[in-house]
């Protein structure tokens, strides 16, 4: 099933075409309503009657995530707080987090798209689909659910953090489909052996995503459940999960290209590499409303491939993801930069400031091991006191980046002291 | 009257301990007693030591974090019952015990050492039942 024929289906001159008139639109938009944009064509010397098509999109600036953070929270916003309906937030890099706003039109955007991936992940309104991704500042959840309500499906929304409730509800009401994160599936999986319950679900797909996973943990998935996994893609700054998903051929994820316009660059040179090659994935947003963006870098790694799929559907499609440009980590489907924790860190003086973050994965479930070294001043003879500081550091580091790290004192001078680019990460996650 | 003791922090190792010995022992500094608190990750390595000061010189060279704190020491009949009568006094006065651990016994006499939860009213609880208490000094005499 397609959901929108029309638009996953167009010839590629179609497409471009679309595109184009959609970018000429956008640019003299945000020239006109955002001064971030404005400034930055100017300082190049471009007006918006330069961009004619799309492939000048070339000639436009970048914009990154730290454009994001210093213009916190609402100074990419192109239009008034009145017409703002949703505020969503993912981490920053450093302290404060990426602020997006939606209007009523992106919201209505956004669930087409997710609405797009439920369909192509064989969801429709006869289904009974649990999220299970967080709801809140997290897009992953709203988003997933109002998509899954546009098709008519019958929504649960179980958000995260209680696995027997959703097994149960998943058995009870008979559930056919689910959307979480492939790791927190697999962990529902292993619940579901323990309780010898795996032959009373009825479960027929899942959409995973918000964190990258493998071919291998997708056959896992579909072998233990017997079900069809797909891959959802997206990024709270472009929208939210439904940018792009995978069909049952699997051989790439599908980009809403009429909404998201998406660029492969050379990460030195910022330069578009051939399609099949391996770069840094751009989005610029081609009819978003509330933020707009243009080629954003979004800092993961992929390939694109233009020839129509199997499916039917002639959008481009983008490789699974192979790395991250930064040091961005995924740890239970929540963005984790090491400069957070170092931050954190510093808030907590019986520490000195180097740290080593161990992130593995066990029994599914990503687990996160933060080593620190005890400050000289605050050597002790009690455990106790190493005890209530270990509790310390996890809550500090909970309350910066949401998640809970086990603490571990270790001796002095055993952690790598910086030399250059200090390694403050070891991923024993086999992710790509 | 307070003694020094000299704790080292070391990780669940392999040989980590044995390292710790070893550098004791290369610098000639007897243990007199020693107890180890350990978690999963860690221990606390507590030791009464001929030479206090000069072993917590030698593992902050030898990179152990190492730290000389104060802990009593005291003298108790060698016979049942007295570690009993000790604690009951320390109970009676109000004190925690944040950890204890016993040391060498000859003859007549056997030690315990312990920190206390309050060093200052440990003090007068000592001196109201007349307990007896030494130094790290005292007993490297003995040794």
């Amino acid at each position: 099933m397609i959901w929108n024929e029309t638009k996953e289906c167009m010839s590629r001159d179609e497409m471009s075409n679309l595109q184009s008139a959609r970018l000429v639109k956008l640019v003299d938009y945000v020239y006109h309503n955002v001064e971030f944009y404005r400034k930055k064509m100017q300082a190049v010397d471009l007006m918006p009657g330069d961009i004619k098509n799309i492939e000048d999109i070339s000639k436009l600036p970048f914009t990154t995530k730290d454009d994001l953070r210093d213009n916190y929270p609402f100074g990419l916003f192109a239009v008034p707080n009145s017409e703002i309906v949703r505020i969503h937030a993912s981490s920053g890099t450093t302290g404060k987090a990426t602020v997006v706003g939606y209007t009523r039109h992106d919201l209505d955007i956004w669930a087409e798209c997710v609405a797009r991936c439920l369909t192509m992940a064989n969801v429709g309104k006869d289904d009974i689909i649990q999220i299970a991704y967080g709801y809140g500042l997290f897009t992953g959840g709203l988003g997933a659910h109002n998509g899954a309500e546009k098709i008519g499906a019958t929504v649960v929304p179980m958000s995260t953090g209680n696995s027997k409730k959703l097994t149960t509800m998943m058995i009870d009401f008979g559930a056919t489909a689910i959307a979480c994160t492939p790791s927190y599936l697999l962990h529902i999986s292993e619940v579901l052996a323990e309780e010898k319950l795996l032959d009373q679900i009825k479960l027929k797909s899942a959409i995973c995503g918000a964190e990258p996973w493998t071919e291998k943990m997708r056959h896992e998935i579909e072998t233990r459940l017997n079900i069809k996994a797909y891959d959802i893609y997206g990024l709270s700054e472009v929208m939210g999960p439904g940018v792009a998903c995978d069909c049952e051929y699997h051989r790439g994820l599908h980009v809403c290209e009429d909404h998201f316009y998406p660029e492969i660059l050379n990460s030195a040179t910022l330069t578009a590499v051939a399609p099949g090659e391996t770069g840094e994935l751009a989005f610029t947003t081609l009819t978003k409303e509330g933020i707009p963006l243009i080629r954003y870098r979004t800092k993961d790694l992929t390939s694109i491939d233009y020839e129509p799929c199997e499916c039917g559907r002639t959008s481009a499609r983008i490789s699974r993801f192979k790395g991250r440009v930064d040091d961005m980590l995924i740890i239970r489907g929540v963005n984790v930069f090491p400069s957070q924790i170092e931050a954190a860190l510093i808030e907590v003086e019986e520490v000195t400031p180097h740290y080593m973050m161990v992130v593995d994965r066990v029994n599914n479930l990503d687990t996160l091991e933060v080593q620190v070294e005890l400050d000289q001043k605050y050597y002790t003879d009690e455990i106790r006191t190493l005890q209530a500081l270990t509790k310390k550091i996890a809550h500090v580091i909970q309350q910066a980046l949401g998640i809970n790290a086990q603490i571990k004192i270790v001796e002095p001078q055993t952690l790598v002291r910086s030399e250059g680019k200090a390694v403050h990460v070891i991923d024993k996650r086999k992710l790509y | 009257m307070l003694a020094k003791q000299l704790t080292v922090f070391i990780e669940n190792r392999t040989g980590r301990l044995c390292e710790v010995l070893n550098v004791l022992k290369q610098n000639n500094v007897n243990i007199l007693s020693l107890s180890l608190a350990d978690t999963t990750e860690y221990g606390l390595l507590r030791l009464i030591v001929d030479q206090p000061a000069l072993g917590k010189e030698k593992l902050s060279e030898n990179g152990f974090s190492s730290l000389l704190s104060e802990v009593s020491i005291i003298k108790i009949p060698h016979k049942a019952g007295s570690l009993q009568e000790l604690l009951k006094a320390i109970e009676e006065g109000g004190v925690n015990i944040e950890y204890m651990y016993g040391l060498s016994i000859e003859g007549e006499e056997a030690y315990v050492v312990l920190k206390a939860s309050d060093a200052e009213k440990i003090e007068t609880i000592f001196s109201a039942y007349e307990i007896t208490t030494v130094t790290d000094e005292h007993l490297r005499g003995l040794n």
